[in-house]
């Protein structure tokens, strides 16, 4: 067998394509994108509205503008615009083929490794970037995580640097949204069950024994950010004292002066209160991912202003006695707590299923525009980056999408694509498939 | 949380995921909330997956079947009346690949070919898989042994009756089927690193020269046992029978058209060996699974009469999924061959009707088109459409009421008919939660107790320093989120695929 199908898997794709890049195209320019409904998120919708693209910002939105010479406009009678979504937490570009370990770059070896950067190790040319597009997705967090086939169960603690991206750009430099955008931790769990794969089989472990190794790991956490903390202040201090330099408490540093936020992974009740706490006590700004039993810390995510980045809505709840619909009335019943949430895909091949994730949460309760906001201006808030994302207003950087429909909704297509203001292209290597198949000679009897 | 992410990858490429399951079981009561004989939904947007949609009409039950499906029916006046104003209602959703109902793992992985073992010898009534299923309108599931073996085990269509006993489960008169698998799994690429298999076959080529053997076999096996029969048929005495093979039997039935194969597949060239193995043996496949290739041979798939069951939009997690596309349904759909959309967890088969929506902005199929994909097509792909998967008198009333348009990724289902019986009432699951978590709370609070007269019972005959040390030692209150929770199955996409 090749031992590189992946080669002949793009060169299809170039041969479909003419010239781009995985569907890469964009074209640089002026727009005028006219009699649209707009969804500016701002405000009501506009009716029969025009949103005009220059120099990669939105220049003008609004009901009847001038459109001046030389800018190339976009009817689009019949049509939607948004903002182009935002999928808050992927592992967009760090892995490609889930079961091939050389394709993947998710998981370092080590607890600690503030210092690794997810834009580093992402392909700009993966196939899951314009496949990924298509579904409207315009910006991503990409993060890196701890498990997977390779690390044998063992997993940081502090997994990295989390980035933002555009979803386009034909180099990582070009992509960067915000090279660092969190920092990643991955909360310690009681694991009461682990998997022997030497015998393939689940092993059990009594609770307190499993309890005593969290609050072990728990401690070590808190012990390296008290470290990191006395670092911060050598470094700050200036005082000419002379120390070892450690590149991975240096990374921290930007943690400990409150500049960048922990992007915390914690899904039980318990790792949620605990990994509250620990960022109350070491003064930080905490995001919460995952969220899975988010609910019953409602009240606690709310008093402490902690917006969570829930899983899917689309996975099965917690335990055999949940409620069956239990995950996806949650994002209703944490808005209604007044906690803020957000919708993502954690992973990058259904990362397309953004939307999707969140109009199940519509179905269950949740107001249309509050989960909307959950995949465009909430992510965008939660990171800081809403100066220049998530909603349609003058002065934004012009990632937008053009619809025929509801965005949220599964039947929807994305007709038109707009990253950093330019015109981008939604071919990509499964549409490029498609159409070499679909024209494919009936073959002789 | 870890242990999560490290199993998601380990369980994508075999259904080890159930030998996870076993585990404590809290099932909400049975479910089956009225039986009258007559029922009349009344004044819903009815799609009726045979022939189109009615937008406002009424569907009489009688006696669990369909008697008339139309404009305004009339029903005796001790009938149930549904009001579904403003509602839609499809047939039940069928899942042509499923592993739920099972008790342990979907795989006996230390053979080739273990076409002996059976998945209903080991249905699990009691897995709330089913419940959850059912309430995203799944009436009907194929069944499936998992992709670990070339030829893998016996399977079963059963219908979602939560509640009743696993005897209560199998789909009255459906052919029984059989599992085969190509490519990755069976050659066992993803797992042999770590566990440590050297069990044949590695290859493609080996997949091949299993079935080739195996059928090879069955066809003498056969020949035997056909011979003994015309020999004893016509009075010879003292004729010795061949020896039963277990292994061999169920092949034999597929021979002889007794026994249907769902193949999981992925790439176009196993699909072609398989159908030429099969086309030279004699023998049909019935369905391909995944088939997530289907699409680059879909002229052929439709020459030999074969089904496709496949997902909506997964891809890239694993080689043979890189090239996957989301429009496979909708192409292979429009070179003839009958398509379906399945789940292979048990969580995706809760949003069926949302997967199978999305072929229609995928290919450009048609709304109907589309229902079909979960509805009639995976019916005819297992031989029971005659009994469901359309809204048309005579058939079951297996029927699921929605309170939106379900080709969206907006509609809830609030009730899920199978044999006319109320299998699954959105309201009364709402009504009924909060006396389930007062029992819930009481169970706790009574193991509690237990848990403290036991302690005392231990302290009793030992002095009262002891007792001092043993407060000390007290543990704290253990909380209902810190029970010990075992990875789910359907948490871990962890299927066949």
């Amino acid at each position: 067998m090749n031992p590189f199908p992946r080669c002949f898997a793009l060169m299809s794709v170039f041969a479909a394509l003419f010239g781009g890049v995985g569907g890469y195209a964009q074209s640089a320019g002026d727009y005028a994108i006219t009699h649209a409904k707009i969804f500016t998120l701002a405000g009501p919708p506009l009716e029969d509205g025009t949103v005009v693209i220059h120099g990669g910002k939105i220049a003008a939105v609004g009901a009847a503008l001038e459109i001046s010479a030389g800018v190339q406009v976009i009817d689009a009678k019949g049509l939607q615009v948004y903002p182009g979504l935002f999928d808050a937490v992927t592992q967009m570009g760090l892995r490609e083929v889930g079961s091939v370990p050389a394709t993947v770059d998710t998981t370092e070896v080590g607890s600690f490794n503030a210092d690794l950067l997810a834009a580093t190790a992402v392909l700009p040319s993966s196939a899951h970037l314009p496949v990924t597009r298509a579904a409207g997705i315009t910006q991503v967090i990409a993060a890196p995580a701890s498990g997977g086939l390779d690390s044998d169960g063992a997993g940081s603690q502090i997994a990295g640097q989390a980035s933002a991206l555009h979803m386009a750009g034909w180099t990582v430099d070009e992509m960067l949204l915000r090279r660092s955008a969190a920092m990643v931790v991955i909360w310690p769990s009681v694991e009461t069950h682990s998997f022997d794969f030497s015998t393939f089989s689940v092993k059990e472990k009594p609770f307190t024994e499993a309890k005593k190794e969290y609050d072990k790991q728990v401690d070590q956490l808190a012990a390296y950010f008290e470290q990191a903390r006395h670092y911060a202040q050598v470094l700050q201090a200036a005082s000419g004292a002379s120390f070892a330099r450690d590149v991975k408490l240096d990374a921290l540093a930007p943690v400990i002066r409150g500049e960048l936020p922990l992007l915390v992974f914690a899904d039980t009740a318990r790792e949620i209160r605990d990994s509250a706490e620990f960022c109350e006590k070491q003064k930080v700004k905490m995001i919460l991912a995952g969220g899975t039993e988010a609910w019953k810390m409602k009240d606690l995510l709310r008093s402490r202003e902690i917006p969570v980045i829930l899983r899917p809505t689309l996975g099965a709840p917690p335990e055999d006695d949940s409620p069956y619909d239990r995950m996806m009335t949650q994002p209703e019943e944490l808005r209604a707590a007044g906690v803020k949430v957000v919708f993502a895909s954690f992973d990058n091949s259904f990362s397309r299923r953004l939307g999707q994730q969140a109009a199940n949460a519509v179905a269950h309760g949740l107001p249309h525009d509050e989960a909307l906001k959950g995949v465009t201006l909430y992510p965008a808030q939660i990171f800081g980056l809403d100066a220049q994302l998530g909603t349609v207003e003058t002065g934004k950087t012009a990632n937008l999408i053009v619809t025929n429909g509801d965005p949220l909704d599964v039947t929807t297509e994305v007709r038109y694509l707009f990253i950093k203001g330019q015109l981008t292209s939604t071919d990509n290597k499964q549409k490029a498939l498609y159409e070499k198949y679909l024209n494919r000679p009936k073959p002789a009897r | 949380m870890k242990l999560r992410i490290l199993t998601l990858g380990a369980f994508l490429f075999l259904s080890f995921a159930a030998t996870l399951a076993a585990r404590e079981k809290t099932s909400p009561a049975a479910a089956v909330y009225a039986a009258p004989s007559v029922i009349l939904i009344r004044n819903a947007t009815i799609l009726t997956a045979s022939h189109g949609t009615i937008d406002k009409g009424d569907i009489l039950i009688k006696d669990g079947k369909i008697s008339a499906v139309g404009g305004t029916l009339k029903a005796p006046g001790d009938a149930l009346v549904i009001d579904a104003t403003g509602q839609f209602v499809t047939t039940g959703i069928i899942d042509c690949h499923s592993h739920i109902a099972v008790d342990g793992s979907v795989n006996e992985a230390s053979v080739s070919v273990s076409s002996m073992v059976n998945i209903a010898d080991v249905l699990n009534s009691d897995d709330i898989s089913i419940y959850r299923d059912l309430a995203g309108g799944v009436t009907t599931a194929n069944i499936l042994h998992g992709s670990a073996n070339s030829i893998g085990g016996q399977t079963v269509v059963i219908k979602l009756r939560w509640g009743q006993p696993a005897a209560r489960l199998p789909f009255e008169g459906a052919l029984p089927g059989i599992k085969f698998a190509l490519g990755e799994n069976p050659k066992r690429s993803n797992l042999r690193a770590i566990s440590g298999s050297d069990r044949y076959p590695a290859t493609r080529m080996g997949v091949e020269e299993t079935i080739r053997s195996a059928f090879t076999e069955a066809r003498d096996y056969k020949k035997a046992w056909d011979d003994f029969n015309k020999r004893a048929a016509a009075g010879e005495k003292n004729l010795l029978p061949p020896r039963r093979d277990l292994k061999l039997d169920p092949l034999v039935e597929v021979l002889e058209g007794k026994r249907l194969v769902h193949a999981h597949c992925y790439r176009e060239d196993e699909i072609l060996m398989l159908l030429r193995v099969a086309k030279e043996f004699g023998f049909h496949i019935q369905t391909l699974q995944h088939v997530l290739e289907g699409y680059k041979v879909a002229d052929e798939i439709a020459a030999a009469g074969t089904g496709a069951s496949t997902f909506s939009d997964w891809w890239a997690y694993k080689v043979e999924a890189y090239d996957a596309i989301p429009y496979n349904a909708a192409l292979m759909t429009k070179r003839g061959v009958v398509v379906s959309i399945n789940s292979d967890d048990a969580a995706e088969a809760t949003h069926l009707n949302q997967e199978a929506a999305k072929s229609i902005a995928y290919g450009g199929l048609t709304r109907d088109e589309a229902l079909k994909l979960v509805t009639l097509n995976p019916a005819i792909q297992l031989g029971i459409e005659k009994r469901v998967g359309s809204i048309d008198a005579g058939k079951d009333a297996d029927l699921v009421i929605y309170n939106h348009d379900p080709l969206s990724a907006f509609a809830v289902v609030e009730k899920t008919l199978i044999d006319g019986l109320v299998y699954f009432d959105r309201a009364k699951d709402i009504a009924g939660r909060a006396a389930l978590e007062k029992e819930k709370k009481e169970l706790q609070e009574k193991a509690a107790k237990a848990r403290e007269q036991e302690k005392e019972k231990e302290k009793k005959p030992q002095d009262k320093k002891e007792e001092k040390k043993a407060e000390e030692k007290k543990p704290e209150g253990k909380k209902p989120e810190e029970k010990p929770k075992p990875p789910q199955g359907d948490q871990l996409e962890g299927g066949a695929k």
